[in-house]
């Protein structure tokens, strides 16, 4: 007979560390996944990976099927065909807290609402560590310290979540997410509602999460912002369709392409390196 | 991982709560111990402090029935507590929710058969027979008006659909508790206990069955509050946070019928304690759900104790159904609330 606690915890016995991926190795890895929703594909056949140490920035039009496809990579939402797999294990077989220690998920912005304090809010990225009974120890509270100087919202951290503008509550939300101090990290959209200084802030602390060995996939709208990552990935009507450097012309070309041709990409050189921006065709 | 300098110190007091939470629990529980005395020296015949000579009075009336008000209102404050935080929406309520008519049916449906019973096998027998399924029966009401309503609202996500549809569920459960009560009569005497929600017949029976449920349905409800928290994030962040929703969900539903149910098989349908508790909490203090299960269960129980002193104290000789006083009061808040949220 077990237990209470048992039965509403998940931490299975025999605990496979949580993966500590190398620099450039598959932190994840899709193949072939599908989804139809209303009889459209909205996810088509995609395959990717994402490797440690590397951010790569997710974009296409409205409806290209990108928030899907990260559900799909989170485990959200399980594919009709094709698999996930998360340090070269399948999702499906990871028991659900040690895959949350792994990974960590942000959603778009909207569904997050209630008044508890921001502080707690930001603690329950520890949940996949502490369990659902578990008490938070220092690592715990040093971990969320941490991700709240970083998305800079430690100054609010007794208001409650309702009470917040839009920017701040993506802050916070933001912090939970990187509080959880997982290998993958995987979002959507997190620089909506965000002024420049602070998409800035999101964007610098994704991409030196990266550099420390994360491996980081964002849903951007800027195709400018995107442009700065390692690697772009552009989806169009569920299909992958380009995946390269920033750099390389087929990538910009596709990705002028699935806009419509809305802006050309233009090199410039600012803070001494080559950049590449997204002027709008007017 | 980058790390940063310990701190572990608590979150600073928010200017807008004035109290802490072990603040707001010492305020109720001083309230609760007050309302407590004055319910044992509320009789018909007007305030009466002389202990000594009430004894015989106070043992076998006044005790149970104020001490049963207490428990019935922290039942309805935690089952309410629980309600709003699982269905993430401010307007849930075991009463708004058709669970309360559910479980008001499902007693009335008992008391029906255990008078049929009491005909072939003797009052006595029948009578150990319905105390056993009272709660039984309430409990599975509860679960079943809960269903219904949310199954008609098409989920919880939309709160004023929520509230109509739980309301359509309420009055459709009583009208169905009506025909059972005309077509037998055993069942009359629950009528007005049971549709208008009455303290008044609260006994020592009564006093254990709730004081064990809420000892059964607190802690449970505590120990699954930081899944409460996590719902707050939305369904899918929770999940990606690696809890097993459906399981904890479920449970949490559990222990919410079951306060519910025992809470209308001895006291009826007792309105919006389980709304307004909750929110007079929340609005004092910013809390996780932990503890804010904890104080709305208090905050039900000093609110429904006040109302009982009332109900025997406004009109005396003569006695208000305490229902009919938290439906006035409750109502006007919801009244207020929905006003406030048209507003913005």
């Amino acid at each position: 007979m077990r237990t209470f606690a048992e039965l509403m915890d998940t931490s299975d016995l025999p605990s496979p560390a949580v993966p500590k991926a190398r620099d450039g190795g598959a932190a994840l890895q899709a193949r072939g996944l599908l989804v139809h929703l209303g009889g459209r594909r909205v996810v088509d056949d995609v395959s990717l990976v994402l490797r440690a140490g590397e951010w790569v920035a997710l974009v296409g039009p409205n409806g290209a099927g990108k928030s899907t496809l990260l559900q799909l990579l989170s485990g959200l939402r399980v594919p009709e065909a094709g698999e996930v797999q998360l340090a070269g294990r399948p999702l499906a077989a990871w028991p659900l807290r040690q895959r949350a220690q792994a990974l960590a998920w942000l959603a778009q912005q909207g569904e997050a609402d209630g008044d508890i304090a921001v502080r707690d809010v930001v603690r329950l990225g520890r949940l996949p560590h502490q369990g659902l009974f578990g008490a938070p120890d220092a690592a715990d509270e040093a971990a969320v310290s941490a991700a709240m100087a970083d998305t800079e919202c430690t100054a609010w951290e007794a208001r409650r979540l309702n009470e917040l503008s839009g920017g701040e509550r993506q802050r916070v939300l933001l912090a939970r997410v990187l509080a959880v101090q997982a290998g993958v990290l995987l979002l959507d959209e997190p620089t909506t509602h965000l002024d420049a200084p602070h998409q800035r802030t999101v964007l610098r602390c994704l991409a030196q999460r990266a550099r420390s060995g994360a491996a980081v996939a964002v849903v951007l709208h800027d195709i400018t912002q995107a442009l700065a990552a390692d690697r772009v990935l552009v989806m169009d009507g569920g299909r992958l369709v380009a995946d390269g450097a920033p750099r390389d012309a087929a990538l910009q070309a596709a990705l002028v392409a699935v806009f419509d041709g809305a802006f050309s990409i233009e090199v410039v050189t600012a803070q001494g390196r080559p950049r590449w921006v997204a002027v709008p065709a007017l | 991982m980058k790390t940063a300098p310990l701190a572990l110190a608590p979150a600073a007091r928010p200017a807008a709560a004035a109290l802490t939470p072990w603040g707001l629990a010492a305020a109720l529980a001083a309230a609760a111990v007050v309302l407590l005395l004055l319910g044992l020296a509320a009789g018909a015949e007007g305030w009466s402090f002389a202990w000594g000579d009430d004894a015989a009075l106070i043992s076998a009336i006044r005790a149970p029935r104020t001490l049963g008000a207490l428990l019935c209102g922290a039942l309805l404050g935690l089952a309410g507590a629980l309600a709003q935080g699982l269905f993430r929406n401010p307007l849930a309520d075991p009463y708004l929710l058709g669970s309360a008519a559910g479980a008001g049916l499902g007693v009335v449906l008992v008391l029906a058969a255990g008078g049929l019973l009491g005909a072939s096998m003797g009052l006595a027998a029948a009578g150990a027979l319905m105390r056993l399924g009272l709660v039984g029966a309430a409990f599975t009401g509860a679960l079943f008006g809960m269903t219904l309503t949310l199954v008609l609202a098409r989920g919880a996500g939309r709160p004023l659909v929520l509230l109509l549809a739980g309301v359509v569920v309420g009055v459709l459960l009583t009208a169905l508790a009506d025909v059972v009560i005309l077509l037998s009569p055993e069942a009359l005497r629950g009528k007005q206990v049971f549709l208008l929600g009455s303290t008044s017949f609260l006994g020592w029976s009564s006093v254990v069955t709730l004081a064990a449920t809420l000892a059964l349905s607190l802690p449970l409800a505590v120990l699954l509050g930081r899944a409460l928290d996590a719902l707050v994030l939305g369904d899918d962040s929770a999940a990606s946070l690696g809890l097993p929703l459906p399981r904890v969900r479920l449970a949490l539903v559990l222990v919410m019928a079951l306060a519910t149910g025992s809470a209308v098989a001895q006291a009826g349908l007792v309105a919006f304690v389980g709304l307004v508790a909750p929110h007079l909490v929340r609005r004092a203090v910013v809390v996780r759900h932990g503890p804010l299960l904890g104080l709305s269960a208090l905050a039900g129980g000093v609110l429904l104790l006040a109302a009982d002193l009332a109900a025997r104290s406004l009109l005396a000789p003569r006695e208000l159904p305490v229902g009919v006083l938290t439906a006035v009061f409750g109502g006007s808040y919801l009244l207020w609330l929905l006003r406030r949220r048209m507003a913005s």
